[in-house]
């Protein structure tokens, strides 16, 4: 059957209004113009459809045709995508670069993936093998951190009727064929997937454990389980981006799936740069080698900004699929909601909320639900999680996308613009932040970590808590006329938000710290608390203590002790704190000894 | 073969529909000649159908349904591009308007450019010095960077943007004099004052011959106002890329130009968000805003400095919020410091450069540079605290250490903040100054710089 085909009739922006005999579908791709532009149909009516171009329409004339590809927008899903950095409909900038110059031209037309690259593939299924969608069957080394195993489509089953042997293939080669009752289906490494379609899975899966992410107002105050969503919201210059770098680089997924949706060129060129220079930790190789980029720049085509969520969403399940864990970090999904704003206005559509469309918070959950643990089609497990930047209009949190994010996501981290001002970073605001991840991953926590792990959390929140209420008091008559109970959860609480919340993300050791480390400065910032209340009891001034420099000595904990062998330092640390107060309660001071019960 | 178009169908505000045409394209450029003889410009900005929706640069005053001709250009809006541009004053939409005739043009391209390639950009690291210590050591200039001050009607956002081109004019130490340096100078509804203003102080300082000013009076037509800032833009990049200049843009002010935006946007009839303004204001500011850049193929770069005025001071309007998010950190002036006669008046908290980070420190200006900055801002973040405080009980009862930082942030906004329009401060005399003033507060507050480096500058400069 011929696809349809059409003729344009209006242009508006990255709408295209076009009007023929042929009967284009629902989020078709579709070719627009004499340059090809790639577009997808996003509405239909008796006399015109309508068109949203992926590319800048400049140029483009009344009249021209639009032909239909009898597809909806998909995707080319095989080795070669790790380490690569895409536009928002799965192009290469690196190949578009070599085609054109520094800048982008329109119309460019460029394979997806390198079809010719030969990938040496080890051939793990045999012959006569009954295989359903999603088995493995084959496997590639793809990076020097991934092996990219090589599944049957998910919704294909049969018998292997053949299979070729170990050796080099491309991604077209036929690698097998799989008999069924319809016919026998060639199978090569490449697939093709309609982005807006989640791929299947067999079950999901309860979250139980973390995304460990060394950061330590996220792993200990805030933590979010493998397979759940975040959202990230804070004003300009709170540091959203520097948080989800900071999580791209350190947690302990397989896979990052990192998404610049509208935002700037200077941020992409930075993650490719330092990504390419950062080493992993734990495999010795560059951090990009399991990191795939999606770039959609403010400046590049609205539409494809639109697309650019779910390109990177489905390039995550895929990999997903595979047996692994995918981080997926999207900065940032107010972009992506205004350039659903911007379509629709350009549709005429009826607007809710600021003109965001009415359908803002069905599009929002249809995202966040592609997040989850799962068992796969085959029978692995692996898990998508998903940290959404959202940059509220004036830092305002009452909009309508971040009200609407925070009903799809389970956990909150609010970046508060004072504590960026003092440069108190990651400025994830400890009152207004929440996870309710924190029961279900409680219990890995108390069996990997530390037994009371949770319970020392829930101290310290109650510290800070107080710490908020006591700082009204303060603004108002200063903090020298609080009673010495007071003054003393003052300056836990101080050490509290310097000495832990607080991380440098420039400093070789801060950037990323150990559980165990975590755990021991929590014991190390307790202990504190303790001696001090113990102190107070007894009837002591607190400033015996403040004025020896112990608080200041666990505040640089973050500076003085590494992330390796940490037992023997914390040890002296907290035998030093012990001793300090010893000898601060062993030697009383002028005043104590004037007491009248001492007489 | 051109076709003329007698008459029009349909005039709303800068708008002008014509009937009957086709084969027009999106953006098309459309020339129209008025039955006295005078010519006016447009571009189409909607097609449907056989309908073209024209937005005429010049206003549609004096157009009827009937006294025009129209001819299609067969071209998008486009930009004569020479490196004669330099010395040179044009007009909102790049005509000539200094008397000296037209200039030869070496290439023409269309103005509204292509988005860079995130690949071929090169990342910036080169530190400016503009010789303000404000800038240079808390919201340090990079070259390529897009650095938009934040400020208000009446503050002195022309004289920092004027002190700023005149002391970064020596950009490379090869350069010294200044051969490789250009600044475009784009005005949007500015006042003739102003736009004046710019125009002798780029003389003063002898820069004259190495400026392209570009200017929409706000006496000028609205329409023309979009158009501006992408001619200045264009003519940026290719000096930038293909004689590898640095060139520094100068936008000002991008309130005005989002104002004509929201004006033509309404009488489009198109569905207002915020305050009014289109919802593509996002993508349409980042399309300029993002021209800034280094590409790793040429030598040059383009460095924005946008000028903008909020509304009543709020940085939460549309204009000032959404430039936030695109530009590469803010420059704020504030208020309160222009009134206590501190210039520049510059508003050190809620300023940021984000590309400081990778451009300073050891290699680039000084190995203390990141903890200094770093430890200032929290200093002076705990001076506004002691303020707040003061401001309730009273100077006398706040403990020694407020009393401290309250003289520590005197000093600051006397010897830091302020300095002479024509001072031009070294980093070294800068991180000095700062390492001086943070002498006055006791070691155990630096709790942001390491113990290296307290040792080493902790005290060691002379009061």
């Amino acid at each position: 059957m011929a696809n349809a085909e059409g003729r344009i009739f209006g242009i508006n922006g990255p709408v295209v209004k076009v009007r023929g005999t042929g009967a284009f579908e629902m989020q078709e791709m579709v070719r627009v113009g004499s340059e090809e532009l790639i577009g997808e149909v996003i509405g239909v009516t008796d006399e015109e459809t309508v068109v949203q171009v992926y590319e800048e329409t400049v140029g483009l004339r009344a009249g021209e045709k639009v032909a239909g590809t009898g597809g909806p927008l998909s995707i080319t899903l095989a080795p070669g995508i790790l380490s690569n950095i895409f536009d928002g409909i799965e192009r290469p900038l690196s190949k578009i670069r070599e085609m054109t110059d520094a800048f982008i031209a329109r119309g460019t037309k460029v394979d997806l993936l390198d079809n010719k690259k030969k990938w040496n593939v080890k051939i793990t299924a045999k012959k006569g093998d009954m295989v359903s969608g999603g088995a493995i069957i084959a496997a590639t080394r793809e990076t020097s951190l991934i092996e990219h195993r090589v599944m049957i489509p998910p919704n294909l089953s049969g018998m292997i009727d053949w299979i070729a042997p170990d050796g080099e293939y491309t991604i077209c080669d036929v690698i097998a064929k799989v008999r069924n009752e319809n016919g026998v289906t060639d199978i090569c490494m490449r697939q093709e997937w309609p982005i807006k379609k989640p791929r299947p899975y067999a079950e999901r899966q309860a979250v139980t454990k973390p995304l460990v992410t060394g950061q330590r107002v996220i792993d200990t105050m805030f933590p979010i389980g493998k397979g759940g969503a975040a959202a990230v919201p804070g004003g300009f210059g709170t540091g959203k981006t520097m948080t989800q770098h900071q999580l791209a680089k350190w947690c302990d997924a397989d896979i990052i799936v990192y998404i610049g949706c509208g935002e700037r060129g200077n941020e992409m060129t930075q993650v490719l740069n330092e990504f390419g220079e950062l080493i992993d930790p734990k495999s010795q190789r560059p951090l990009l080698d399991r990191t795939v980029l999606i770039a959609n720049t403010s400046n590049m085509p609205v539409a494809a900004r639109e697309a650019s969520i779910y390109t990177g969403v489905t390039l995550a399940e895929y990999y997903r699929d595979m047996g692994y864990h995918v981080a997926l970090m999207a900065d940032s999904t107010s972009r992506w909601a205004e350039a659903l704003r911007e379509i629709s206005g350009r549709l005429e559509e009826m607007p809710a909320e600021e003109g965001f469309p009415a359908y803002l918070a069905s599009r929002l959950s249809q995202f966040y639900e592609r997040a989850g643990y799962v068992t796969n089609l085959n029978g692995t497990e692996g898990s998508i999680s998903i940290i959404g930047a959202v940059s509220p209009q004036g830092g305002d949190f009452s909009e309508p996308v971040t009200q609407n994010t925070k009903r799809f996501i389970r956990c909150f981290w609010a970046l508060d613009k004072s504590l960026a001002y003092a440069r108190h970073y990651p400025a994830i605001q400890w009152l207004s932040s929440y996870s309710e991840y924190i029961n279900d991953l409680t219990r890995w926590y108390e069996k990997n970590v530390s037994r009371d792990f949770m319970k020392k959390r829930a101290k310290l929140m109650a510290i800070l808590q107080e710490e908020a209420s006591l700082m009204e008091i303060v603004k108002l008559i200063g903090s020298d006329v609080l009673p010495e109970g007071q003054k003393a959860t003052l300056e836990v609480a101080r050490a509290i938000r310097v000495g832990f919340l607080q991380q440098n993300a420039f400093h070789k050791d801060d950037t990323y710290v150990p559980l165990e480390k975590q755990d021991k400065m929590m014991d190390a910032i307790l202990l504190l608390d303790k001696r001090l209340t113990e102190l107070v009891a007894s009837g002591a001034v607190i400033s015996k203590i403040t004025s020896t420099g112990i608080v200041d000595d666990i505040i640089r904990i973050k500076y003085t002790i590494g992330n390796e062998n940490i037992d023997a330092p914390f040890d002296a640390l907290m035998k030093k704190i012990n001793d300090t107060f010893d000898a601060a309660s062993a030697a009383p001071t002028a005043q104590n000894s004037a007491a009248p019960e001492t007489r | 073969m051109a076709i003329e178009y007698i008459g029009l169908n349909n005039i709303q505000g800068p708008l002008a529909v014509i009937e009957g045409v086709d084969n027009t394209f999106y953006e098309e450029m459309v020339s129209m000649t008025l039955s006295d003889g005078t010519k006016r410009m447009g571009r189409v900005v909607e097609i449907s159908g056989d309908k073209a929706v024209v937005q005429m640069f010049e206003g549609t005053d004096g157009l009827s349904l009937e006294n025009t001709s129209t001819r299609f250009t067969g071209e998008p809006m486009r930009l004569k591009l020479s490196r004669e541009m330099l010395g040179r004053t044009l007009d909102g939409v790049g005509r000539p308007i200094d008397g000296m005739g037209d200039y030869f043009a070496e290439e023409v391209r269309d103005v509204n450019g292509s988005p860079i390639n995130p690949v071929a950009r090169e990342y910036p690291r080169n530190f400016i010095q503009t010789g303000i210590s404000s800038i240079d050591c808390l919201m340090t200039l990079i070259r390529g960077q897009k650095l938009p001050i934040f400020s208000g009607d009446g503050m002195p956002h022309d004289n920092l943007a004027v002190q700023i081109a005149r002391q970064a004019k020596v950009v490379d130490s090869d350069d010294t004099n200044g051969d490789k340096f250009a600044i475009v100078f784009a005005a949007m509804g500015v006042k003739y004052d102003v736009a004046n203003y710019f125009r002798r102080s780029f003389e003063e300082s002898g820069v004259l011959n190495k400026v392209v000013m570009f200017l929409n009076l706000s006496n000028d037509p609205v329409v023309e106002r979009i158009i501006t800032p992408r001619c200045a833009l264009t003519a940026a990049e290719y000096l930038a890329f293909n004689y590898d200049m640095h060139v520094l843009v100068i936008l000002t002010d991008m309130t005005s130009y989002a104002e004509a935006l929201r004006e033509i946007s309404s009488s489009k009839g198109e569905i207002p968000s915020r305050k009014g303004f289109p919802g593509y204001l996002y993508s349409d500011l980042a399309s300029l805003y993002e021209r800034a850049g280094i590409i790793a193929d040429a030598n040059g770069s383009v460095t924005q400095v946008p000028i903008l005025t909020m509304p009543n001071d709020d940085i939460t309007h549309p204009v000032p919020d959404l430039t936030g998010y695109i530009t590469e950190g803010q420059i704020v002036l504030g208020r309160n410091l222009n009134l206590t006669g501190v210039y520049p008046p510059v508003d050190v908290l809620p300023s940021l450069s984000r590309l400081m980070k990778d451009g300073i420190g050891e290699g680039f200006t000084r190995e203390d540079h990141p903890e200094l900055s770093n430890q200032l801002f929290a200093s002076y973040s705990k001076v506004e605290d002691a303020k707040s405080l003061a401001s309730v009980i009273g100077e006398d009862e706040l403990s020694e250490l407020d009393k401290k930082y309250l003289a520590f942030g005197r000093e600051f906004d006397k010897r830091f903040l302020t300095q002479d329009a024509y001072e031009n401060r070294s980093i070294e005399e800068t991180l000095n100054l700062g390492w001086e003033l943070l002498g006055m507060l006791p070691k155990s507050e630096l709790d942001r710089v390491s113990d290296e480096t307290l040792d080493k500058y902790y005290g060691k400069t002379e009061v």
